[in-house]
């Protein structure tokens, strides 16, 4: 295969090397260029959506809390009783210093504690790719919660599908910023694959909204490949 | 260390900034309306009692910083300072060490006596200066022995809560214990609901575990059969010590984990490379420690108050007192904020056992924060950890 080796004064290079190197180059000024005109989100979108969506003085568990900002404010301004879940101590420390009732537990040990429809709103924010067993989860999620707020990164998204099907590497971008080796990420997926799954669970999809070019949007035809992150508000029918 | 501190850490001494300085005990005679005497949940009266107690800080106008901290099984109501005057030989050792929870309580502390109004009372049976087996009986003139009735959890919740009444408190802005302390924090929560606006739950649950049953019924058997022992009619003559050592002896490896006793001793022999080969002399460290524990201990504990304290914690079940055995109806009546904090190596109260008091919190509706710290140090974590549990303390009583 000598003739699929092109020399430089620099060295030596395979052609697909070359193509790698060039489409790195490719995306590297696609990427750049798409990156300066994006605003970047002054906090977590989808906590702006679900505050300006929560109904005041309503029961809200939320599994994942990080820090807790979100609970905390909702607690604080909106009177909501809270119950919040969160593995990491850190996160979970500062999550009760923000006044937020916080089990530092696995959300998979803890979800069975809690009766049917034990709260209005059930939140799973950008956790449900991470976990073993995803549908089970939504599952109990969908029977302790009235409701259930979901978000996820899309995996339909066109800069993912680029990443993939040019660069054959696993994509790395702004929602998914982990390597293949170290991501937490176990079970991706897309929207419409997510849809799909809802449809036939009998879960009804009330809203949506999807973050594309750094705005929020209602979902819409084309949000799998448009929505780098997707929000549902859904229901058990 | 031990659960109740007989090897708290000296931080500072009383002229440090961050201690509450020299301190002297309080007394206060409850009950004395003979009409009205403390019925007890063992169907026991007693007429007139006498507590022990210590604060730290003052009560605001309001009256809304009040802080109760319990003790755990062999402690007392000084848990923090520097006694200005030891008075008895069992308060010997407060020449050495100040009070349990020196740690945590004090100005700028986790329990910050410059903010709260902190109360730590000595609970009924035990023989730091409340009323108990060791105290006179008005009616006969000598000490109660076996005859001081049987308390009980509720029986200390009911007495502390009169306290805190008679020293204005209508309102706990927080209640703190760990193990034995915890149970007493978790009785004043349901008993008065309303009367508790938060409880930190350290190393404790709504019950003992089978384990602990069964541990404390072996503590009680070495000191029952110390033929110095004479059905607790012991004082005036020698006491059961030997019992009482082996009761604590015991009791002390329950506080400790497979790994903290590794760490201490492990199988290190006590001042020799090779063993003698002896049945009655001690041969390992391990040995050493426990015996070193049990002799410090006697001479500040009284066998008759260790009945009662452990029996006291055997008869607690919260389920059982306040849910029909049903803990979720039990965790219903709560509505202080609380957390629950537990750690990892505990095997006296472990971390499951926290956890069934937290998910019945979660069945019942209660918002509750939960934490199981990693430690090695078992059952003695809750005052081991400082830093962990400082930290949890700290950000829970946070404005």
């Amino acid at each position: 295969m000598a003739d699929d080796v092109f020399k430089f004064p620099e060295g030596t290079i395979t052609r697909a090397e070359l193509m790698d190197l060039t489409m790195t180059h490719f995306l590297g000024k696609l990427r750049e260029q798409y990156e300066i005109v994006r605003p970047i989100p002054s906090r977590r979108w989808q906590d702006k959506v679900i505050l300006g969506e929560i109904v005041p003085g309503c029961t809200v568990l939320d599994l994942g809390c990080g820090r807790g900002e979100l609970l905390g404010q909702l607690i604080t301004d909106m009177g909501v009783k809270g119950q919040a879940v969160e593995l990491d101590p850190e996160a979970a420390m500062a999550a009760m210093e923000l006044g937020v009732p916080v089990l530092n537990l696995d959300l998979n040990e803890v979800l069975g504690d809690f009766p049917d429809h034990s709260f209005d709103y059930v939140i799973l924010e950008s956790t449900l790719q991470t976990l073993r067993e995803p549908l089970r989860v939504m599952g109990e999620i969908l029977r302790v919660g009235r409701r259930a707020i979901v978000s996820f990164p899309n995996f339909g998204h066109w800069r993912v599908r680029l990443d993939l099907a040019i660069r054959g590497r696993m994509p790395v971008t702004q929602g998914l910023p982990y390597g293949w080796y170290d991501t937490p990420n176990i079970h991706l997926f897309t929207l419409a694959d997510f849809l799909d799954w809802c449809q036939a669970s009998q879960v009804k999809l009330d809203q949506g909204f999807a973050l594309v070019d750094g705005q929020v949007h209602p979902l819409m035809e084309d949000s799998n490949l448009s929505a780098e992150e997707v929000l549902v508000f859904l229901e058990k029918e | 260390m031990s659960v109740d501190g007989d090897e708290v850490k000296i931080l500072h001494g009383p002229d440090h900034p961050l201690s509450v300085g020299w301190t002297k005990s309080q007394k206060m005679t409850l009950f004395e309306d003979s009409a009205q005497p403390l019925i007890l949940e063992s169907g026991g009266i007693l007429g007139t009692v006498e507590v022990e107690y210590e604060t730290y800080g003052r009560l605001n106008d309001l009256a809304s910083n009040a802080v109760l901290v319990c003790h755990a099984l062999t402690g007392d109501a000084h848990a923090a300072g520097w006694d200005q005057e030891p008075a008895g030989a069992l308060r010997e050792f407060r020449k050495k060490k100040p009070g349990w929870w020196d740690s945590m309580i004090g100005p700028g502390k986790a329990i910050d006596t410059k903010r709260f109004f902190v109360v730590c009372v000595n609970v009924l049976g035990s023989c730091y200066g409340s009323t108990g087996p060791g105290s006179l009986n008005s009616e006969t003139g000598r000490p109660w022995g076996l005859s001081f009735p049987v308390v009980t959890v509720g029986d200390w919740a009911r007495v502390q809560m009169e306290l805190l009444t008679r020293l204005g408190v209508s309102k706990l802005c927080s209640v703190i214990g760990g193990s034995m302390g915890g149970q007493i924090g978790l009785e004043l929560a349901l008993a008065y609901p309303e009367r508790v606006g938060s409880m930190i739950i350290l190393s404790a649950g709504h019950r003992v575990t089978n384990q602990g049953l069964a541990f404390n019924a072996v503590g009680r058997h070495a000191i029952i059969h110390d033929h110095n022992f004479k059905s607790g009619d012991y004082y005036g003559g020698p006491s059961p010590l030997m019992g009482l050592a082996a009761a604590r002896m015991m009791a002390q490896i329950t506080y400790l984990s497979e790994e903290s006793l590794g760490h201490k001793f492990g199988r290190r022999l006590r001042g020799k490379e090779s063993p003698d080969f002896t049945l009655t002399e001690i041969e390992f460290e391990m040995e050493s420690y426990l015996s070193h524990q049990a002799e410090s201990f006697v001479r500040r504990y009284d066998a008759n108050s260790y009945l009662y304290m452990t029996r006291a914690m055997d008869y607690y079940d919260a389920a059982e007192k306040w849910g029909q055995g049903d803990l979720t109806k039990t965790a219903a009546r709560l509505k202080a904020r609380t957390m629950v904090v537990s750690f990892t190596s505990d095997w006296l109260f472990p971390p499951e056992l926290c956890r069934e008091l937290v998910s019945a919190m979660c069945r019942a509706g209660c918002p509750v924060s939960y934490v199981n710290i990693p430690s090695r140090y078992g059952h003695d974590a809750f005052l081991v950890e400082t830093e962990a549990v400082r930290r949890l303390i700290t950000i829970f009583l946070k404005d």
